[in-house]
């Protein structure tokens, strides 16, 4: 199973999530990047995360995307 | 607010779609966005086809197209029409109504009243439900809805956020009474306090078209765009959607006392198919049931879509059956609108192209 990060270095390759704090300010994910994002995390960790969840504040950076999989996996 | 209506019923449908083909792929090449992301893009979104008019192409062009066809098939005669609705964002001009010019081109007979409706992506649903009003009147037996847009003239080609999403249709559903004494409900929703989220915020009378409103803007994703140009705040409405639908097909559902498993099909307005496939997750629609597919093969052509839907991929099965059908339309407005109906053993479903 891939990890967050190898997730989004999938997406953007170009950039280095780690260290940021926020990638919607930075210009690091957009609309259409968080979509292919979402896709990518249903599949990788099996679950479905709700439409009503895919807002910017929570891909924001690596530990409010890893708790909005976290709460989805809870309810899995 | 709910609605019924009694012994009506949709008698046939003609989609009518432009022959031009654009390719999402080689749109987003002039974006210069790396193949790799849009190819993500599109196995996510669906994004693949779709059928935009040439320019100078307007609404009456294609629906005058389609009614021409209908004529010449025998599906409809001229002195049938007895009301003609338009329900269209992109109309030829702001006076006169596009529904009078379709008339007017048609040479139809002077007994027939002639509507244009503002509405987005809930009018084809809206407009069932205004045809099915009509059709309480004596003097009106047959109901001429069209829907139509080109859209797609009004986007910004360097706004990647709309520009290689858009398609251009015109439906053309037939409505008249019917002698089952079947009933079909809906219920519509309204929210004008967002109506910003999606808008052409120049060209009326608030804020005129003008060499400034023409210039492109830098609104951020190295997307431009001018006033002129259709603005979809798609996070908003992607959030509307998801919160706003599945209630109210489930209201729908409950006030009918149908449930997931009694509905044959969910046909919904086609924005993408993430958009879609989250909202049948969230209601716990098998993804079969809600089919997600005119965006991939035309574009998102907005009050079109529900009707292109049926005519692609129910075309015989809508002849041949009659299916418990729940459609939902929502967008710009904003607007949210559910029906569900008995709909089959139409007469015709047919989908042809505009030269």
């Amino acid at each position: 199973m891939k990890s967050v990060v190898e997730i989004l270095k999938e997406i953007r390759p170009e950039f280095d999530f780690a260290p940021v704090d926020d990638f919607i300010a930075q210009g690091m994910l957009d609309s259409f990047d968080m979509v292919t994002l979402v896709s990518a995390l249903d599949k990788n960790y099996g679950i479905s995360i709700l439409g009503t969840d895919i807002v910017p504040e929570n891909f924001q950076n690596l530990q409010t995307i890893e708790a909005l999989v976290n709460k989805q996996k809870a309810k899995v | 607010m709910k609605f019924s209506f009694r012994g009506k019923r949709i008698s046939g449908l003609l989609v009518v779609v432009p022959a031009n083909e654009r390719s999402f792929l080689e749109d987003m090449k002039g974006f210069k966005v790396p193949e790799a992301r849009s190819l993500k893009l599109k196995e996510v979104m669906g994004f693949d086809k779709r059928r935009v008019a040439l320019p100078g192409v307007c609404v009456s062009d294609l629906a005058i197209c389609g009614m021409q066809h209908l004529f010449k098939q025998g599906w409809l005669k001229s002195d049938e029409v007895d009301a003609l609705l338009v329900f269209t964002q992109t109309p030829d001009y702001f006076m006169p109504s596009t529904s009078n010019i379709i008339h007017g081109r048609l040479g139809l007979k002077q007994d027939v009243l002639c509507l244009d409706s503002s509405q987005a992506c809930a009018g084809f649903v809206i407009g069932l439900m205004h045809g099915f009003m009509l059709l309480e009147q004596e003097s009106i037996k047959k109901v001429v809805l069209i829907n139509g847009d080109v859209l797609s003239r009004k986007a910004s080609p360097k706004d990647r956020s709309i520009y290689p999403l858009v398609g251009d249709a015109a439906a053309i559903t037939i409505l008249e009474r019917d002698d089952q004494d079947s009933v079909i409900h809906a219920i519509a929703k309204t929210d004008g306090s967002r109506s910003e989220a999606f808008m052409i915020p120049a060209g009326g009378f608030r804020l005129p078209s003008t060499p400034e409103t023409a210039v492109l803007e830098n609104v951020g994703d190295n997307n431009f765009r001018a006033k002129d140009h259709v603005f979809m705040d798609g996070s908003a409405i992607f959030n509307f959607v998801q919160t706003e639908v599945p209630p109210l097909i489930q209201g729908l559902l409950a006030w009918t006392g149908d449930s997931i498993d009694s509905v044959d099909y969910f046909l919904c307005h086609q924005p993408n198919r993430f958009m879609l496939e989250k909202l049948a997750d969230k209601m716990n629609v098998p993804y079969a049931k809600m089919p997600n597919n005119v965006v991939e093969h035309f574009g998102n052509n907005g009050s079109a879509t529900i009707p292109t839907l049926m005519a692609f991929n129910l075309q015989k099965r809508l002849l041949q059956e009659s299916l418990r059908v729940c459609f939902a339309g929502f967008g710009g407005g904003l607007a949210w609108a559910a029906m569900l109906l008995n709909l089959g053993r139409l007469n015709f479903n047919a989908l042809i192209e505009y030269q």
